[in-house]
């Protein structure tokens, strides 16, 4: 939509609006530009979630806490799904729950977050990218308060923590660019498409059931099938989190398909963003 | 070439009015429509090929300019003129459909005051959100803090959540925001237009300011004292073109004057009227002399009669029909009710359903000469405004025969009474 040419004079950059043609330029220098931006709006979220609840924050701790208790009660003990390498089945499930509604919340934020923003997408410009964005990092700070129930209970377990944790930064950024890379279809389809809206809890839920959460991803057949599954990110993402926290088998083979699945969903799903967002404030 | 800052050639932008109308259609509205739309593409396809669809239009079209660095522009025009779309394509809020703008230097847009604003935040916290949407940095912000918070008023509470905050405080808290941008380039849209008389003084106060400082300005205003005390120059857009560029005061008396002549009569199609307005329903303003002709000139030294017909289809309980009247520079002169009168007011407190007019008489030796406009507004007091027009009709006054016209100067004033005066030799 716009570029910025060589400056006439030093303090007066010459910008050129136009109209764009095909695919638009990605323009990352305009976004680090308003970097700051993206950290107002992530706070903003943060801070107005938790308003007015008397326990506050502690629902960040609460949700993925109450969510295994009831996991473990009937999954675990009454049906009695299997773990893996004799893990207790609490811990086994909290370590996945915590990406999963990493993810689930980055998702779900996301994808409503430009027509929840659509005030500012008709009065002011910054790069339509911050939206989403913001949107999925508002979901990190839940995210790492809840890791001191899941230290408490690998404790109370008596599970030791190994070098393997320094895998995780990895592994929660490829939940959080998963995230994204959906979060960028749907919330751009999402302006002109209210459906869209209708559709997310649904996929969500869907996606709960194909990512091993509540089971071990053992349970999948044969090796080609393992593949075939890794192709939901998430699956790799969560096998991953299982290896680096509880010790279980290293899904290198998911993660590698996994990775390769989510670059080909970001680079896709930046792209229609892109050609979409020029119309954002016109339609929304 | 380089004391140009904005320079707009060519801008042309396209709506689409089914997007526009339909903006929320689902999924399966495209569906069935891709299937119509196909349909009568085939059909028409023999017949015309390269006709405009129907459902488009230009909000903008063929619109240059140039704005010197440090100039303060006006754009005035109509609803719907496409001022706010111009404004918009300016901000990079859309993109235009054809031409290009070249801008030099930072642009800060205000196309509200407040945007972003979360209720649940407090005033602190909104400072520094809103701060950070309209463009400023973390640094700046926190530099401008302590004068942003004593420029809104709000100190008492600026830690309570804006959510508590009367309309007045929050408007003058976010207009402080607003007010603290320093871009090279300020793009502002009808922001003076909210909040109470006096708030509309502080913020003009500051846009003079802002205009002094040498910074360039775009000024989107329908009220013309501020775009005449703001601009020397403006623009003014109709139907999407810009059609003169002038000095103010030129492009104000050519704004008013063109297209809203009625020769002394306003009458209401019935598509005009929303249905909000029901029950009530208003036919027509007229403007009539002595003769009960109707008229566009009255004459300073005639009265003059203002009658407004109107339908009721249901009874309505203090119903005051009454008008507002305007100078050209929309200052207000007089307002004035038909039930003003309490035993007008006891006799229509009710008023049942039925066709009315409403009638009034100006008595002579009121006005001086110039032009002047009507609203109207039929309302009941703290219930419900049924109808309201700012500008129904708009009227010249002729001063011949007026007091003092032996001399042909313009008098300043909006009114031209007879006094008589006395001298006496001592």
């Amino acid at each position: 939509m716009s570029e910025v040419a060589q400056p006439t004079k030093p303090e007066m950059p010459l910008l050129v609006i136009r109209p764009s043609k095909g695919w638009s330029a990605l323009n990352l220098r305009d976004l680090w530009v308003y970097r700051e931006l993206i950290y107002f709006l992530t706070w903003r979220d943060i801070k107005v979630r938790y308003k007015q609840a008397v326990l506050g924050i502690a629902w960040a701790i609460l949700q993925p806490l109450l969510t295994m208790v009831i996991f473990s009660v009937i999954l675990g003990k009454l049906l009695g799904v299997p773990t893996e390498k004799d893990i207790p089945y609490p811990v086994f499930s909290f370590v996945a729950l915590l990406p999963w509604q990493l993810f689930a919340n980055a998702l779900q934020k996301s994808s409503t977050s430009l027509v929840g923003n659509a005030n500012l997408l008709t009065k002011i410009y910054f790069p339509r990218l911050v939206i989403p964005l913001s949107a999925v990092a508002a979901g990190l700070v839940d995210f790492m308060i809840s890791f001191v129930v899941l230290f408490g209970l690998m404790w109370y377990y008596h599970i030791q923590l190994t070098w393997n944790i320094l895998w995780l930064p990895l592994l929660i950024l490829l939940a959080l660019l998963t995230a994204l890379s959906i979060g960028l279809w749907l919330s751009a389809l999402n302006v002109q498409y209210r459906d869209v809206q209708q559709m997310i809890p649904f996929i969500i839920q869907a996606w709960f059931y194909a990512s091993p959460v509540v089971y071990s991803a053992g349970i999948i057949p044969s090796a080609k099938w393992q593949l075939v599954y890794a192709l939901n990110p998430m699956a790799g993402v969560i096998q991953g989190f299982r290896w680096a926290l509880l010790g279980t088998q290293p899904p290198t083979a998911a993660l590698a398909v996994s990775s390769a699945v989510v670059l080909v969903l970001l680079v896709t799903g930046v792209y229609f963003f892109k050609r979409m967002e020029r119309t954002f404030a016109d339609i929304v | 070439m380089t004391d140009i800052a904005i320079r707009a050639e060519n801008l042309g932008k396209r709506y689409r009015i089914g997007a526009i109308a339909r903006r929320n259609d689902t999924l399966r509205d495209q569906l069935s429509d891709f299937g119509s739309q196909m349909a009568s593409r085939m059909k028409r396809s023999k017949a015309d090929k390269q006709n405009q669809p129907e459902n488009e239009v230009w909000a903008l079209q063929d619109v240059s300019f140039e704005v010197r660095q440090g100039q303060v522009l006006g754009v005035i025009g109509k609803n719907g003129a496409g001022k706010s779309t111009l404004l918009k394509v300016l901000s990079r809020v859309t993109e235009p459909t054809t031409g290009s703008i070249e801008i030099r230097g930072r642009v800060g847009s205000l196309l509200e005051v407040g945007t972003g604003f979360h209720p649940e935040l407090t005033g602190r916290e909104n400072i520094y959100l809103n701060g950070a949407i309209l463009g400023m940095k973390r640094t700046e912000i926190e530099r401008k803090f302590d004068e942003i918070v004593a420029f809104s008023e709000v100190e008492q509470f600026i830690d309570t959540p804006v959510k508590r905050y009367s309309s007045g405080m929050y408007l003058r808290l976010a207009f402080a925001v607003a007010a603290h941008l320093e871009p090279e380039i300020l793009v502002v849209d009808e922001v003076l237009a909210v909040g109470d008389a006096e708030f509309q003084r502080k913020c003009l106060g500051k846009m003079g300011d802002v205009a002094q400082q040498g910074r360039t300005v775009m000024f989107v205003s329908h009220n013309m004292s501020a775009v005449l005390r703001l601009t020397q120059e403006s623009i003014v857009m109709e139907k999407g073109h810009l059609v003169m560029r002038a000095f103010s005061s030129e492009a104000v008396d050519y704004y008013l004057s063109a297209g809203h002549v009625k020769a002394g009569e306003r009458i209401w199609k019935e598509e005009e009227i929303l249905p909000s307005s029901a029950p009530f329903r208003p036919l027509a303003l007229r403007l009539q002399d002595t003769r009960g002709q109707v008229i566009e000139t009255i004459r300073s030294t005639e009265p003059v009669t203002v009658e407004l017909e109107y339908l009721l289809s249901a009874p309505i309980t203090g119903l005051r029909i009454g008008f507002y009247l305007n100078s050209s520079r929309f200052e207000p002169v007089l307002t004035s009710f038909d039930t003003d009168d309490p035993i007008m007011f006891e006799k229509f407190t009710n008023r049942p359903a039925g066709h009315y007019i409403s009638r009034c008489t100006i008595p002579a030796d009121t006005f001086n000469q110039g032009r002047y406009s009507l609203g109207i507004n039929a309302s009941s007091y703290r219930i419900r405004r049924y109808f309201q027009e700012e500008q129904a009709l708009d009227f010249n006054v002729d001063g011949a025969g007026a007091p003092g016209m032996q001399w042909p100067e313009p008098r300043p004033g909006v009114v031209r009474p007879r006094i008589q005066w006395a001298i006496e030799t001592l």
